[in-house]
Parts: C-alpha cells; sequence; structure tokens
C-alpha cells in the first residue's frame, strides 16, 4: 500500500468512528433505505447517470456544516427544464436531506446549501426533468474527527 | 545488560538536554517565539470551503449576530431606556479599532478587561441595564457588531504599564502545564503548530476572528469558549466564565496575535 | 422568529439570470441529539422555504435534519418584472418568518 492510500484508509476509518453515541438507539441507514426513499421520488422510472453535478469537498473538516452544490445540464426554459433536485445522504439516519422545486423561471439549476453528515459517505442528488426523466449525479464525502471537541 | 545501561544513559541525557532547553528559553520570548513573518491567522489553517464561508458575508453566520448587533446598538435599555447609540452614535466611527485593542486596563475597575466586561460595564455603570451572561444572544451580537468595526485592522494591544502585571499571569498561564494531559498552551500552540493533531493542522492558537462561529459549535462564541474547550481537550478544570485567568490569557494571546488582522465574526471548524 | 439575511441585486435587465442567496438563524435541531439528562432533545427544524415573484413561486425546497443549522439556501431567478420577491421560511413548529425585497426591472 502506498503512502497516500494508508493514509486514505485511516481517514476513512476515523470517518467510521465518527458516529456519535446518540445514534445507535436511532434507526441505522444503509444503501436500502436510501434506495426506499429515492424510490418515493421515481416510482418505476428508470435513473439514468449524468447531467446532475455535486460540488462537495472530497473530505470535509466537520460534519456538521458541509457545503454542497449541485448543478444540473439544462437550457432551463419552458419547453426543457428540471423540474426538482432532490438530495439523499446514504449513511444518514435518515437519508433525505433537501428537495428542491425549480422550473423555467429558475434560469439556472443550481442550488447551494450547507448539509449534515454523520459519516463519510455517498451523497447522490436525483433530477426530475420536464419531460418526465430522471437522472443522477454523485460523490463521496470522507468526515473527519474535529482534534479538540467540546463536551 | 549493557544495552539497558544505554538507554538509561541517553534517557538522563536527555533529560538534562531537556531541562538546559528549557531554562534557556525563560526569557521575555517565552510563549512568542513564533517569528513574525512566519505569525499566521487560524484562517489559514482552515479548509479552503471555510474560508470561503468566512470571506462571503452573507454565507458567513456569524453576520446573523452582527444583525442582532446592530439593533441593539439602537436599543433602549435599563432605567433611563437609554441605547449605545445615544452615547456613541453610529458604530462604524465610534467603535473603529476598539476591538483591536482589547483585552485593555481599565482604571475604573484596576485590571485589564476584556471586550464583553466593558461592553457590561456600560451596561451597568450607563445604562443601569443588567450584564449580559457571556455566550447570550445579545453579549455575542453586541461583541460581533463592535468587532466587526476592528475588522481587518492589526491585532494592537498595551502590555505596559499597569496592564504588564496582567500579561505577565497570562502569559504564566500560556505556559503552565494543565489537566490530566498535563499539557500547556506553548506545547501544542507554539512547539507543535502546522503538525497534525487527528488528521487536523494545530493552528498558532490566536484570537483574532473571536468571537466566531464554529462549525463544532454550530453556533456563534466567544473566545473564552474557546478556551473553555481547549481546558477540557486537556482534561483540566476550566475556570468560570470571565475568570481573571482567562482575561490575563487573552490578553498575552492577543500580544502574541500582534499585526494580524481582526477577522471578527471569523469562521473556524 | 430569527435574523435572516438576503443578497440579490434589486436592479435588473429583463430575462437576466439572478442569483440569490439567503441565510436565516435557526438551530435546526435534528431530534437526534440527548441532553445532559439522556433525554432525546426534540426535532425543531425549518422545514419549508418558499420564493415568490410577484405573487408567483419561482423556487421551494422542503429541508430535513441534514440542513446545517442557520440555514444557508442559495438559488437562481430570472428577472421578469419589476415587483416584490417575497421569501419565506416555516419551521416545524409553525414559525413563519417573511422577508420581501423589491426589484426594478428595465
Amino acid at each position: 500500500m502506498g503512502k497516500v492510500s494508508r493514509r486514505r484508509f485511516i481517514l476513512a476509518a476515523a470517518g467510521g468512528l465518527a458516529l456519535p453515541a446518540a445514534l445507535r438507539g436511532a434507526a441505522e441507514a444503509s444503501p436500502e433505505s436510501a434506495a426506499i426513499a429515492m424510490k418515493a421520488i421515481l416510482g418505476e422510472a428508470p435513473l439514468r447517470e449524468g447531467k446532475v453535478t455535486l460540488d462537495i469537498p472530497p473530505i470535509a473538516e466537520n460534519g456538521n456544516s458541509v457545503p454542497l452544490t449541485v448543478r444540473v445540464e439544462s437550457p432551463m426554459s419552458a419547453a426543457e427544464h428540471v423540474r426538482s433536485i432532490h438530495v439523499f445522504a446514504q449513511e444518514n439516519p435518515l437519508p433525505n436531506v433537501a428537495h428542491f422545486y425549480l422550473g423555467p423561471r429558475a434560469g439556472k439549476a443550481q442550488v447551494s446549501t450547507r448539509i449534515r453528515l454523520f459519516t463519510s459517505q455517498k451523497i447522490v442528488a436525483i433530477a426530475a426533468l420536464s419531460d418526465g426523466s430522471f437522472w443522477s449525479g454523485s460523490a463521496e464525502v470522507v468526515i473527519t474527527l474535529a482534534a479538540c471537541v467540546e463536551e | 545488560m549493557s544495552a539497558r545501561r544505554g538507554s538509561s544513559l541517553l534517557a538522563i541525557t536527555l533529560l538534562l538536554l531537556g531541562m538546559a532547553l528549557s531554562a534557556s528559553g525563560q526569557g521575555p520570548q517565552r510563549g512568542d517565539e513564533i517569528r513574525a513573518q512566519d505569525r499566521r491567522s487560524g484562517y489559514s489553517f482552515v479548509s479552503p470551503q471555510t474560508q470561503a464561508m468566512q470571506d462571503d458575508d452573507l454565507a458567513n453566520p456569524g453576520f446573523l449576530w452582527v444583525l442582532e448587533g446592530q439593533e441593539l446598538w439602537r436599543t433602549g435599555a435599563g432605567a433611563a431606556g437609554k441605547s449605545c447609540a445615544d452615547c456613541h452614535r453610529e458604530a462604524p466611527a465610534s467603535m473603529k479599532g476598539v476591538a483591536a485593542r482589547y483585552p485593555a486596563f481599565d482604571a475604573r475597575v484596576g485590571r485589564v478587561i476584556n471586550l464583553e466586561q466593558r461592553i457590561n460595564r456600560c451596561r451597568l455603570d450607563q445604562q443601569q441595564a443588567p450584564a449580559f451572561a457571556y455566550e447570550s444572544r445579545e453579549l455575542l451580537a453586541l461583541t460581533a457588531y463592535v468587532g466587526l468595526q476592528s475588522r481587518g485592522m492589526p491585532v494592537q494591544v498595551a502590555i505596559d504599564g499597569p496592564a504588564r502585571p496582567f500579561f505577565e499571569a497570562g502569559r504564566a498561564e500560556f505556559l503552565l502545564r494543565q489537566g490530566q494531559f498535563n499539557l500547556s498552551c506553548a506545547q501544542c500552540h507554539e512547539d507543535h503548530w502546522r503538525q497534525q493533531l487527528r488528521g487536523l493542522p494545530i493552528s498558532q492558537g490566536h484570537g483574532n476572528a473571536y468571537p466566531a462561529y464554529r462549525l463544532e459549535w454550530q453556533t456563534l462564541g466567544s473566545l473564552q469558549r474557546r478556551l473553555r474547550n481547549c481546558n477540557f481537550a486537556v482534561r483540566a478544570e476550566p475556570y468560570p466564565y470571565g475568570a481573571q485567568e482567562y482575561v490575563n490569557l487573552e490578553l498575552f494571546i492577543a500580544w502574541r496575535a500582534r499585526g494580524l488582522p481582526v477577522e471578527t465574526p471569523g469562521v473556524r471548524r | 422568529m430569527a435574523k435572516a439575511l438576503i443578497r440579490m441585486p434589486t436592479e435588473a435587465k429583463r430575462g437576466e439570470v439572478l442569483e440569490v442567496k439567503t441565510l436565516i438563524s435557526h438551530p435546526m435541531e435534528t431530534g437526534y441529539r440527548r441532553d445532559s439528562m439522556g433525554q432525546a432533545i426534540p426535532r425543531h427544524i425549518v422545514n419549508r422555504f418558499v420564493c415568490t415573484y410577484n405573487g408567483q413561486e419561482v423556487f421551494r425546497a422542503e429541508l430535513f435534519p441534514a440542513i446545517a443549522a442557520n440555514p444557508f439556501l442559495s438559488f437562481f431567478t430570472v428577472a421578469t418584472e419589476t415587483g416584490e420577491v417575497l421569501f419565506q421560511w416555516t419551521d416545524d413548529q409553525g414559525n413563519i418568518q417573511t422577508e420581501t425585497v423589491r426589484i426594478t426591472v428595465v
């Protein structure tokens, strides 16, 4: 194992330890429950990868506040636009992060916010287009522990 | 047998060397050995995303407290219903440079006080209103608002004259080993800054961005709150809020940060 | 309810795409934290944000506890006509915060 990949492994392992004690009682998230949350948006429609980009730091300083920008390629005209964007964090106790509703008056299909991530995981964004199609993009984020944690 | 003897000789040598080194360090520079050209704000130790959050006044949550501070500035309080504005008029003019020179010696109380205490002195003496508690919404709002009026100006505190004994007490606090981990501020922030602690770089321990929005707290907090975090981190019993030990330490670290720009309200992790 | 900050152009040309940035103070209590006695702290978040432009909805968000405290939301909208852009945040306790910005479109 090279120097860089060993460090990433340690960071990923440390990220896995970031899950606070309070969550042990809460519903454990998993890619399965995230899939159920996504199904609520998709129904039986197929999900295609593409058009959706997530701008999020690969290593976040603090899981309490991670900046996220979701961008969807679209002319945003009356005929062809993004209706909504749905964000999911697969390893959070509740995978839903937000639903954003746009439309042709948005001008640009881009939304920014700051999200909470309980542990290192994959973030998925699904865009629903005006033609009824669904597109997705994703990004992996590693959560590091803060060095000096307040009680 | 000889290996064990050799290693104990090495241990004694290192111990004597360590003692000699620390003895030679007992000069006016101790606790302030970072060269002026190497002095760096905590801003340079956070991620680019956190820096971007501080740089945009609309993305910086500290400005929510600044907004509240601006309103409180104009709100009457106490027996006479006087507001800060009644005496100080417009804060951008009257408060310019004030935060940059605090903590400062206050002749009326005969000791060095910090900005929070100075605001509370006005509350008690001028407005005849009760003092605000540390970490209260109001006190954070007013310190953030007043601090903002010094943003960009170099930190410049006076340590001579009547301030001197408080400054030296602050230095002693900075050098004091504390807690179960038996660590002093200097050991992390003088000796090991820029090295990693649990995957994140250690800063130089300057307070020029406070009160600051810490991602860890999910709210704005005072420098004393941050200092108390450090006490906890080395498993030391924190002093109560407002303790003179903290104020002295704030003076010392402000002097250590001399020349760095005030960044209030800063964003830190 | 809370302090809110909004940044958007107050003057624009018709058809221009405008960036809107909003920030509101709110603890966004997740419902997963426990207090010092071990009791769960109830969930209390901003769950809905709507932006209307002369009464027409131009952006809406449904928020969950995964949105960080003091929610920051940035989006885009087309400058269509002069008028009032309204921003409304609603939280779990039914508190509603409304802010308006007047825009002149030439």
